[in-house]
């Protein structure tokens, strides 16, 4: 615990049980509040929630066994979005170990393709240490989660506590952070070369805390700007240089952008298939200038013909006031911006909008913008309301937008929102939740009721595993497989049973004024908004395909 | 102008080095000596699907260090990434992918022959060629240990296979740089 308070946290979610009870006893004179969850993914979701609102690393504890093993979803998908958390686990006693004990599981090992890095406690003195240890790897270099797992013998063990302050000395461990300056200045002379450039940014911009670097490199020059889901935020979708997301469900002029570009900047983005569509076709013409913390990523997927591997908060800058120096005719980009404005125009994001009070789910995104002044912090669940709040909500701050990208764990969001409100009390969080999400991890609204944590979600409603549905539509001949949901549960009166306060909304009119209600009703709200129930979201690139086959609205997939 | 740089960078101009380098990588990867770090090594390379030929894992002259050598094909694997996802794990603190003119590599094997007594002083013979020793005979079989490249021991294999192999056990190839390092 005095470990824990050496390195600031002040915030933990978790649930206690048989292994990690002297945690548990401790956190009884903590300094730090501790959020009791009520299932150990939703623990761990939290942790990742509270880590991507605020920036601090994520805290989640959980007990041995199933407790531990509950975890791993929460931990893969910290792995696959790059998300500071340290999970501590109970273990069954030392000398248990390997007996197959009462609440045994082999945690470490079954973590350990997806943790950043993990430690097992063999002896009490260490706690101190790999508790310092597991801090800074978690936060430094390319996030990721760290698991802690302590036998109950040595966590109940007095040890002469001192703190450790210290910086870390792992000699396996110096993540690179500069950028090489040669490199940086041949990008950017590439760049001042470059008659189709665009700037390709991902989650990894956010994690550095770079928005503000990313603004001012590209206000150096008129650079066009598309973001991966995970970057959504780093740069404005109100400043006339953004084209929008890109990959699977991105805008046409972002998709098109990236298969004529000459000149790829990619900025803390990993190239994932969700992006590159068929990687033999991916940007033909492009050459890449690839900007990551972590070398692993550079010519992973795409190969990079001007890596730069750093922080790219240090990175950026020293590109800027490189590229400045060159002192470069901005026009040469005229044509191709000329290019891009026109397929703004002629490709927009666009729904037919509904009749008779039918609420259109794009619809209920762009009403919950203006209910929130577009400034909330928004988590999801994953799936077409993902997308769609992705595509329509249009975020124009970081940490603003939260949601599982690489490992898509539907039943994110309500336990993510939890997190994010504990991590910024004062700020609005809303949740945008899915009906075959939402009910994954529903038992977390008790967490909200009992703790008074004032989420608000805001439930599309249409009655089916919405993005499966239509994959069946589009790619299964429309034969609908285990993906209807149905009118159940009543999920006013499920809110009620938790003690919350829930809503409905089945009429466009009343959409904004019932969303308006609900955030300004006091403690956590479902409202459940019915929207139409086969809507399918576009663009869509189907899967396997090119970015320039993306295809705009229904009747056009092959 | 910083040297190095050159005055203008032409996009035509930038290439992309080859991915495969088409010949085998002997790796010598330096790990810390804790529990659990050969299975973070072996989880890398099934989960990212990289096949290894030979492994080989011993202490060094520090304790708290050992050595793990591994050898791969680059004609189906890209060594970089290989290297480059190493790199990740916090425990392993040094990889030199090892230069085949400037690197010793041995590997060493046992191999038991069936040995009549008609064949018998015709294996002796192989083993002397090879340099190899005789470290076991019983009444039918003989077992023969034999160190070198692994271009020597698939030879010797080829010349006792005909003799009837028993068994054999090979135990993946170990390197160290020539000269000072």
């Amino acid at each position: 615990m005095e470990s824990l308070k050496a390195e600031g946290v002040k915030d933990v979610f978790g649930i206690p049980g048989g292994a990690n009870l002297p945690i548990y006893d401790a956190v009884v004179d903590a300094d730090f509040r501790h959020v009791q969850v009520r299932h150990e993914q939703g623990g761990g979701h939290a942790a990742e929630g509270y880590a991507r609102a605020s920036g601090r690393v994520g805290v989640a504890f959980a007990t041995s066994g199933p407790g531990a093993t509950n975890l791993i979803t929460a931990i893969a998908d910290a792995m696959l979005d790059s998300t500071p958390t340290v999970f501590i686990t109970g273990q069954v006693r030392t000398d248990l170990i390997g007996t197959d004990g009462f609440q045994e599981a082999d945690i470490l090992g079954a973590t350990l393709p997806f943790v950043k890095h993990s430690f097992q406690v063999t002896d009490a003195r260490q706690i101190p240490e790999y508790v310092h240890e597991a801090f800074h790897v978690a936060s430094t270099g390319r996030p990721g989660p760290v698991l802690l797992d302590i036998p109950t013998d040595l966590s109940r063990a007095d040890i002469d506590y001192e703190p450790r302050t210290e910086p870390v000395n792992l000699p396996g461990y110096k993540p690179s952070t500069e950028g090489n300056i040669k490199q940086i200045r041949i990008a950017a002379k590439a760049l001042a070369n470059a008659r189709r450039p665009i700037f390709y940014t991902g989650g990894g911009v956010i994690n550095a805390n770079a928005s503000e670097e990313l603004r001012e490199l590209v206000g150096s020059d008129s650079f066009p700007v598309t973001s991966t889901l995970m970057g959504l935020g780093a740069f404005p979708a109100s400043h006339e240089n953004w084209l929008g997301m890109l990959g699977m469900h991105g805008t046409y002029t972002a998709n098109h952008a990236m298969d004529k570009a000459d000149l790829i900047v990619a900025i803390g983005a990993r190239f994932d298939d969700r992006i590159t569509g068929k990687l033999e076709e991916f940007a033909p013409h492009a050459k890449v200038i690839h900007i990551d913390i972590d070398p692993a990523e550079i010519s992973k997927n795409v190969g990079a013909h001007i890596p730069i591997v750093g922080d790219v908060k240090l990175v950026l800058p020293k590109l800027t006031r490189e590229y400045r120096a060159l002192q470069t005719d901005s026009s040469r980009l005229d044509p191709w911006w000329e290019t891009l404005r026109g397929w703004q125009q002629e490709h927009p994001l666009f729904y037919e909008p509904g009749v008779d009070g039918e609420i259109k789910p794009q619809f209920m995104i762009e009403a919950l913008h203006r209910a929130t002044n577009g400034d909330a912090i928004v988590t999801s669940d994953v799936g077409q309301h993902q997308m769609w709040t992705a595509q329509y909500y249009g975020f124009d701050k970081p940490r603003r937008w939260i949601n599982s990208g690489g490992l898509g764990t539907m039943g994110f969001g309500l336990p993510a929102a939890i997190g994010a409100k504990v991590a910024c009390p004062d700020e609005t969080v809303v949740c945008v939740a899915g009906d075959g999400s939402l009910i994954m991890n529903v038992q977390e609204f008790a967490t909200c009721v009992s703790e008074n944590i004032a989420v608000k979600v805001f439930l599309m409603n249409n009655g089916y595993m919405g993005m499966v549905r239509q994959w069946q539509e589009l790619f299964w001949d429309r034969r609908y497989s285990a993906v209807e949901m149905g009118a159940s549960p009543d999920w006013v009166k499920l809110a009620e049973a938790f003690g919350a306060t829930g809503m409905r909304c089945e009429n466009s009119a009343d959409l904004e004024g019932t969303m308006v209600k609900a955030l300004e009703t006091e403690g956590p709200v479902l409202v459940d908004v019915r929207v139409a129930a086969e809507e399918n979201c576009y663009p869509m690139i189907p899967p396997g395909n090119a970015a320039r086959d993306l295809v705009e609205a229904p009747g056009l997939v092959r | 102008m910083e040297a190095g740089t050159p005055q203008a960078v032409k996009l035509e101009d930038l290439h992309l080095p080859g991915q495969l380098s088409g010949r085998k990588h002997v790796l010598s990867i330096m790990v810390e000596n804790k529990p659990g770090v050969l299975a973070r090594v072996a989880g890398l390379f099934s989960r990212r699907g990289f096949n290894i030929d030979t492994l080989a894992v011993g202490p060094t002259d520090d304790p708290s260090i050992s050595r793990v050598t591994l050898t791969l094909d680059g004609a189906v694997q890209p060594i970089d990434q290989v290297t480059k996802q190493l790199h990740k794990l916090i425990n392993v603190l040094k990889i030199r992918d090892m230069e085949p003119e400037e690197t010793v590599a041995r590997e060493m094997a046992l191999f038991k022959v069936s040995s009549a007594v008609e064949n018998r002083a015709e294996i002796i013979q192989f083993a002397e060629i090879f340099r190899g020793k005789i470290v076991d005979v019983a009444r039918r079989t003989m077992t023969i240990e034999v160190t070198g490249s692994a271009d020597k021991i698939e030879a010797f294999e080829r010349m006792v296979r005909p003799h009837g192999l028993v068994e054999m056990v090979r135990t993946g190839e170990i390197a160290i740089a020539r000269g000072a390092d």
